[in-house]
């Protein structure tokens, strides 16, 4: 326990890695996820194609081979060679996620009565404005707690930056606990770190559930 | 003719359409879902001003016809033509000929998270680039008459079935349409509502619109419409005037029909 006290700043600076890697990765994971949800609902059947086929490979793959790829095999072939390991993380975690994110937000979708859309198209919406108008905007409100799931188990699945050498909350906690004997007042310590960021996650989800359900 | 109806001034965007010829013009529309013939060799033209009732046994393809004018279903044969011009493929001409057709539903479908007022404007600022304050201006007018003003700031899950569907109504008028299609607006709504949604569709006839309206409501077929059309199993079998096709109808299956609505 002293060891953590002492080197606070070292648990501070893992705790905001963890926290950027999880907002970075949750921005991305969030714009993308729904692009691809309106690629699989949309009209034109090349996308609609690309973003299943996208979403089957992602999702049927582990979230550590997609790590592999990005941290070891990508750069041998030239690509991201000289990317800081903040994005790497983010990408390799926004890459996973939005594939869960897209089928959330499309099951949204199909939760939005169809006869919506149709009205906005014969108002004359064109079909990318009847999604952002109409059907988006509700499909949101309908998959507030699923999203707020994906984003939880996202913020956890960070931790398998560790293994690349990032030092956010769980690389620290391995430097920690390989110093100590105390390992348990360790694990506490950064379980609870973990769990304020996923209960900051669930209350926000709460507030806006709160929110849109007065609205309407 | 139905700017003075509804008390509008003159910041009616679109003028009435130049084009030649009727406002409708359908010519040997086929129209198959899967095996299913919906829409046999449909021959059809409205003419600006006027109102044709479409009636017809359920499934024998009104909401169909109605779909494929402003084509939310696209037809396998014939032609249709708003004014004189063929109906554009997907793409922008096919959005900007659809917010000049108004389409009003059965089931409302009014947007479930805009309210009363964001419902009419939508269309007019998003389509037609009007300014915010011109589009609530004329929105709270259209609103007015329809007889919902005082609800222009609920959402549509606080109103009544006919006060919905009236905001429906004049969230297609709010696009200045020349042309307003109708597909059984009524039979969702309990009875003592059907009238406040029937009056306000009449004062549109009376104003000069244009409109094809499928429905069993024969009190507004005789009041409203110039012409009605009989439809069974996916063709147009007959077609009259309301007092002709109700008292002394021509064919067996508008017999057949008639007798079966009128027994309710
Ligand atoms: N999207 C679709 N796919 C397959 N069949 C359909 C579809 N829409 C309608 N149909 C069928 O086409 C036929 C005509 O349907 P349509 O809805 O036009 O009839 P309608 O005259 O409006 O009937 P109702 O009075 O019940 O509304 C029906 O047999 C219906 O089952
Ligand atoms: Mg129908």
């Amino acid at each position: 326990m002293d060891d953590l006290l002492d080197q606070r700043d070292l648990v501070l600076q893992a705790f905001w890695l963890t926290i950027q890697l999880a907002v970075l990765s949750g921005v991305c994971s969030l714009a993308f996820g729904t692009v691809l949800a309106a690629m699989r609902v949309g009209p034109i059947s090349v996308l609609r194609g690309a973003a299943t086929t996208y979403v089957t490979l992602v999702r049927n793959t582990p979230l550590l081979l997609m790590f592999v790829f990005v941290f070891v095999a990508a750069p041998n072939i030239g690509w991201f060679v000289g990317t800081p390991f903040l994005l790497k993380g983010v990408i390799a975690v926004s890459v996973y996620t939005s594939a869960f994110i897209c089928e959330a937000v499309r099951s949204g979708v199909n939760a939005v009565p169809l006869g919506q859309a149709e009205a906005a198209r014969a108002i004359g919406l064109t079909f990318g404005q009847t999604m952002t108008s109409i059907v988006l905007p509700q499909a949101f409100r309908a998959v507030v707690p699923p999203v707020a799931s994906v984003l939880i188990a996202m913020t956890k699945n960070t931790s398998i930056a560790a293994v690349f050498g990032l030092m956010e909350l769980t690389g620290r906690m391995r430097y920690f606990t390989n110093n100590s004997a105390d390992d348990t007042a360790i694990f506490l310590t950064f379980a609870v770190l973990y769990i304020v960021l996923v209960e900051l996650i669930s209350a926000g989800a709460i507030g806006l559930e709160r929110r849109w359900r007065a609205a309407r | 003719m139905l700017t003075s109806v509804l008390g509008m001034t003159a910041s009616s965007t679109s003028a009435p359409r130049t084009g030649e010829g009727a406002a409708v013009d359908l010519a040997g529309v086929n129209k198959w879902f899967g095996d299913l013939h919906v829409l046999k060799d449909i021959d059809l033209s409205v003419e600006r001003g006027e109102v044709v009732v479409v009636i017809g046994p359920s499934g024998s393809g009104k909401s169909t016809l109605c779909r494929a004018i402003n084509r939310l279903e696209t037809i396998d044969g014939g032609s249709i033509t708003l004014a004189g011009e063929p109906l554009p493929e997907e793409g922008k001409a096919l959005a900007r000929m659809r917010s000049d057709v108004g389409m009003v539903f059965q089931s409302f479908n009014l947007f479930a998270h805009k309210t009363v007022l964001e419902n009419v404007t939508l269309g007019p600022i998003k389509v037609r680039g009007a300014k915010r304050a011109e589009a609530e201006e004329k929105a709270r007018r259209l609103l007015d008459r329809v007889g919902v003003g005082h609800q222009a700031e609920k959402y549509p899950a606080q109103l009544s079935g006919g006060q919905q569907q009236r905001v429906a109504i004049a969230r297609a008028l709010a696009m200045d349409p020349q042309l307003m299609l109708f597909d059984e607006p009524t039979s969702a709504l309990d009875p003592e509502m059907i009238k406040e949604v029937l009056d306000v569709m009449v004062d549109l006839a009376r104003g000069g619109m244009t409109m094809i309206v499928v429905t069993h409501e024969m009190g507004f077929a005789r009041t409203a419409a110039d012409r009605v059309v009989f439809m069974s199993d996916g063709a147009i079998v007959e077609e009259n005037t309301p007092d002709e096709f109700f008292t002394n109808p021509r064919s067996e299956r508008a017999r057949d029909f008639l007798a079966k609505i009128l027994k309710h």
